[in-house]
């Protein structure tokens, strides 16, 4: 049994800050463990989301000693106890209480995205064909537990408040998903730098850092969505046989 | 006067897992259909997200022997007989229609050599039946649902918990609940209400279950009067983590054993060779090296003790236990690093096949799967009892109320096999969805008696108020949470007697009146204590459920073993324990008659059985 000092952000509204509780714990335990000890124990109304704890759900997101992480993904012994440990909700979204944020523009965001357009299927029985190596590739993308993780740690929704402007990484992801997918048929790139924003990203890759899951948010999806705009938008060749077939 | 945000809705979907999704967009593909969508947590976070393994569907892919009727007899073999043969007969045939139907909004399935669906061994299947995606086929199928659902024109309410249905005369109307996040009390008013809520494991202490799992769609449905159905089928899945404290009971996917992991005992026997039911001898493999080859493909071969039915494999483990050849923090071996031995790159094909089990002990654990054997023991995951539905619509015994998935009975009868939960969700949520479109366009909305629901909503309140009055002197309910996860589990748990249920009896009548005067400090603001306050009635009335239908069923079966009844017994095999709130609101316990399964279907679980 060890014990550990924890300062929690809590209040609402405009009324927020840390409190500092002091409690026990066992070998083995996650950070979300001791929070539902100090809840059982010290502070019954203390807000906190949460769904699986086993990292699959991505609910209970939240910043611990300012790093964004899953709380029931981080072992207590791999975070610094010496000082108190400081447990903060995500800082991107707007505050509720305590350690839940309010992340509804992210659903908000999905839905603009256009969605998943197959191509007709490939055999009698109305199903479709494809080999692995093609769906390795999405595969990776639709690991992601929209924990939302990079998205509170990428400095222009965070630092620059830019959510009517960009969708920020994950969903840089979800539309990789999407252009990827061996049976996708809709078009979504110029909608990636009108209204999504990417051209707003400077790849400091900050999001591939945080991301639970490891997905490769930068090289493997946004590089490549940034390369294709580029080969699509700016490519003269192309420029020119869109004006025909647009007439 | 309380005040109410108000909904009007033709159906309203309770819970946004795979069955209310599925059920949600078929309703809303009826045009001009309002459809409403409530879930207590955010949405894609229920607990379908955390299915490992995969998708029954007899598609054949893999061994074109298989089809529907195998997987029929198979899934009416693991259930002991007890199910109800037209959802088994409904399931087998459509399961695979609604995988396709997954991969057309945008599902990406591991693929075979020629790109079709691959399949993968599960227990109790006897072919590859299991269409998935790594271990990770709960979150693909909850994505493509919440993906293309959201552009089905329905209206989501996430954070939202119904705590009570309304009723007029017999028909339900509509269900109050409140928002988590601000507290704010919500009416909703429908023309039929499909529950799809999930199930109940956080009654137990050792449990793979989220906490969402608080058993509330059984208790709105027993509370509205509907019936429920096999409730003493109790599925403890034999593989959960142990070790760390913890983290006890986190799941380790059967898909382990499906690709070629093995149970051994402290003394390095693979002990599951021991004990192979009679009626699974002839399928199942006589040595090692027969397994191995049923892991690898080798459609000649039998497959491996370790995937025996659930129920049978979580026994053996405690025998092992009980008998001292337990692992050190009292579980068994299981091991899939010794595949290093049959083929070249083995710790990287583990990686492929079983990332998030990779992922999972290595961060949980400190352990390192592709070279070390994990510790395991059993972990209360699933209830195959529920509500009672008609096995074609979905209809429970309350007209306009519809159940679907984990929270309704039928088809899993004693015993639940891997990956038949998944399609059930697809099956029969898309059919309750159907159905309960159908129930409302013929209906107009209800009336609601709104000096009831003003009675409830300050029954909601009342835990805050037992706080101010008594000046804090009230229990907290996390308390009251932990007693009842002990009791279950230790009185109602795998073995079971009639003694320690009737004390359970006593210990959930104890509970109850503590929960009745449970208090909660703090607002209404997104407050947990408050919210599992209100979770503890449904919890305790449906323990209460698990434990009468357990002592009524007086032999071993399934998911439900009796130490002092250790055999089946065939006059139990012909009913089905229904239980239902009787007049006086005392809970009564009666024995159902199971219909007469039809010739079409006994010939085919007969030519299945050689
Ligand atoms: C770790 C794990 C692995 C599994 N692996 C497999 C597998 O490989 N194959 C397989 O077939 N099965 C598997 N299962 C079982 C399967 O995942 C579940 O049985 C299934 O997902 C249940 O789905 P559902 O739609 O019935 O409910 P859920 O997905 O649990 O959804 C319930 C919904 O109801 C909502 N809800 C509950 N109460 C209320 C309320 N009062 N008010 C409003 N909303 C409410 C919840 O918020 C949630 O949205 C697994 C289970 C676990 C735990
Ligand atoms: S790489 Fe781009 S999206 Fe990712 S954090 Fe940096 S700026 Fe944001
Ligand atoms: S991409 Fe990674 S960090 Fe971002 S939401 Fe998905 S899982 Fe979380
Ligand atoms: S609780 Fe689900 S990811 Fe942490």
């Amino acid at each position: 049994m060890s014990s550990a000092t924890f300062q929690l952000w809590r209040g609402s509204g405009a009324d927020g800050k840390y409190t500092t509780y002091t409690t026990d714990y066992q070998e083995g335990m996650v950070v979300l463990d001791v929070i539902h000890k100090i809840q059982a124990e010290q502070a019954p109304n203390l807000a906190v989301r949460w769904n699986c704890k086993a990292g699959k759900c991505g609910s209970c997101s939240a910043e611990i000693n300012g790093k964004p992480r899953l709380m029931c993904m981080t072992r207590m012994n791999e975070i610094p106890v010496e000082s108190p440990v400081t447990i903060e909700p995500m800082r991107a979204f707007p505050w509720i209480r305590d350690l839940v944020t309010d992340v509804s523009w992210n659903y908000r965001v999905k839905k603009q995205i256009k969605k998943f357009k197959p191509r007709p299927p490939d055999n009698p029985d109305g199903t479709w064909s494809m080999s692995q190596e093609d769906v390795d590739r999405v595969q990776e993308f639709r690991k992601c537990i929209e924990c939302f993780l990079c998205q509170d740690v990428c400095h222009v929704l965070r630092e620059h408040n830019l959510h009517e402007e960009f969708v920020g990484p994950r969903f840089f992801v979800y539309v990789a998903a999407l252009e990827m997918h061996p049976l996708d048929t809709e078009n979504r790139l110029e909608e990636l730098v009108t209204a999504k924003g990417i051209g707003y990203c400077n790849i400091t890759k900050c999001c591939t850092k945080v991301c639970p899951e490891n997905i490769t948010i930068t090289d493997n999806a946004i590089i490549p969505l940034k390369e294709r705009v580029v080969d699509e938008y700016y490519d003269p060749l192309k420029r020119l046989f869109r004006m025909f077939r647009s007439k | 006067m309380p005040e109410y945000q108000k909904f009007e809705h033709d159906v309203l979907v309770i819970g946004a897992g795979g069955a209310g999704l599925r059920a949600a967009i078929e309703a809303a593909s009826v045009p001009g259909l309002k459809v409403g969508l409530v879930c207590k947590s955010l949405l894609g976070k229920a607990h379908t997200v955390m299915a490992e393994g995969g998708i029954a569907a007899a598609l054949a892919t893999v061994n074109s022997a298989d089809s529907w009727k195998v997987h029929f007899a198979d899934t009416m073999r693991g259930g002991q007989y007890v199910n109800s043969w037209r959802m088994a007969e409904l399931h087998a045939k459509e399961a695979p229609e609604c995988v396709h139907e997954l991969e057309a909004w945008g599902a990406v399935f591991d693929r075979t050599s020629e790109g079709k669906i691959l399949q993968r061994n599960f227990g109790g299947h006897r072919y590859p039946r299991l269409a998935h995606v790594g271990d990770r086929t709960g979150l693909e199928m909850i994505r493509t649902l919440q993906d293309h659902g959201i552009h089905q024109g329905i209206d989501v309410h996430m954070e939202c918990t119904v705590v009570s249905l309304l009723k007029d005369g017999d028909r339900v109307v509509g269900a109050f609940g409140y928002d988590r996040q601000r507290g704010r009390f919500i009416l909703f008013q429908a023309k039929a209400i499909v529950l799809a809520t999930g199930g109940v494991g956080r009654a137990y202490k050792i449990t793979s279950n989220s906490w969402e799992y608080t058993a509330d769609g059984h208790a709105l449905a027993y509370n509205s009067g509907a019936d429920l159905a096999d409730m003493e089928f109790v599925q403890f899945h034999p593989t959960g983590m142990i070790w760390p404290l913890s983290v006890a009971g986190i799941l380790v996917t059967e898909g382990v054993r499906g690709e070629g992991g093995v149970l051994r005992n402290s003394l390095g026997k693979r002990f599951m060779f021991d004990d192979i039911p009679e009626n699974y001898k002839s399928q199942t493999a006589d040595s090692e090296e027969e397994g191995w080859r049923y892991t690898q493909g080798d459609k000649q071969a039998r497959r491996p003790p370790e995937l025996l039915t659930r129920d049978h494999v979580a026994r053996c483990i405690m025998r092992e236990v009980k008998a001292g050849r337990g692992s050190p923090h009292g579980g068994v071996f299981l091991d899939i690093s010794w595949i290093k031995e049959r083929i070249p790159n083995a710790a990287e094909h583990i990686k492929k096949k079983l990332p998030s089990m990779y992922h999972q002990f290595k961060q949980l654990a400190d352990l390192d799967i592709t070279t070390t054997p994990m510790e395991v023991g059993p972990t209360t995951h699933y209830i195959m009892g529920g509500v009672r539905v008609n096995p074609d619509t979905q209809m429970s015994t309350v007209p306009g109320l519809f159940a679907a998935g984990e929270c309704a009975a039928g088809l899993h009868g004693a015993n639940r096999l891997g990956g038949n939960s998944l399609s059930d969700l697809l099956v029969f949520g898309k059919r309750a969805g159907k159905f309960a479109a159908e129930f409302a366009k013929g209906q107009s909305q209800g009336k609601v008696d709104m000096a009831q629901v003003d009675s409830i909503a300050k029954e909601t309140l009342a835990p805050f108020d037992r706080v101010s009055t008594s000046g804090s002197t009230g229990e907290g309910p996390f308390r009251i949470q932990h007693v009842l996860q002990e009791k279950m589990q230790e009185l109602v748990g795998i073995v079971r007697t009639e003694k320690e249920m009737v004390s359970a009896l006593d210990e959930l009548e104890k509970l109850k009146q503590r929960a009745s005067v449970v208090a909660v400090d703090g607002n209404r603001e997104y407050n947990t204590g408050w919210h599992t306050a209100l979770d503890l009635p449904n919890m305790l009335v449906i323990s209460e459920a698990i434990t009468r239908a357990a002592i009524e069923r007086k032999e071993s079966r399934g998911g439900h073993f009796r130490e002092d009844f250790q055999n089946k017994e065939k006059a139990f095999g012909e009913f089905n324990i229904i239980i239902r709130r009787g007049p006086g609101g005392a809970m009564q316990v009666v024995r159902e008659r199971i219909p007469e399964m039809p010739a079409e279907l006994k010939q085919i679980i007969e030519e299945q059985a050689k």
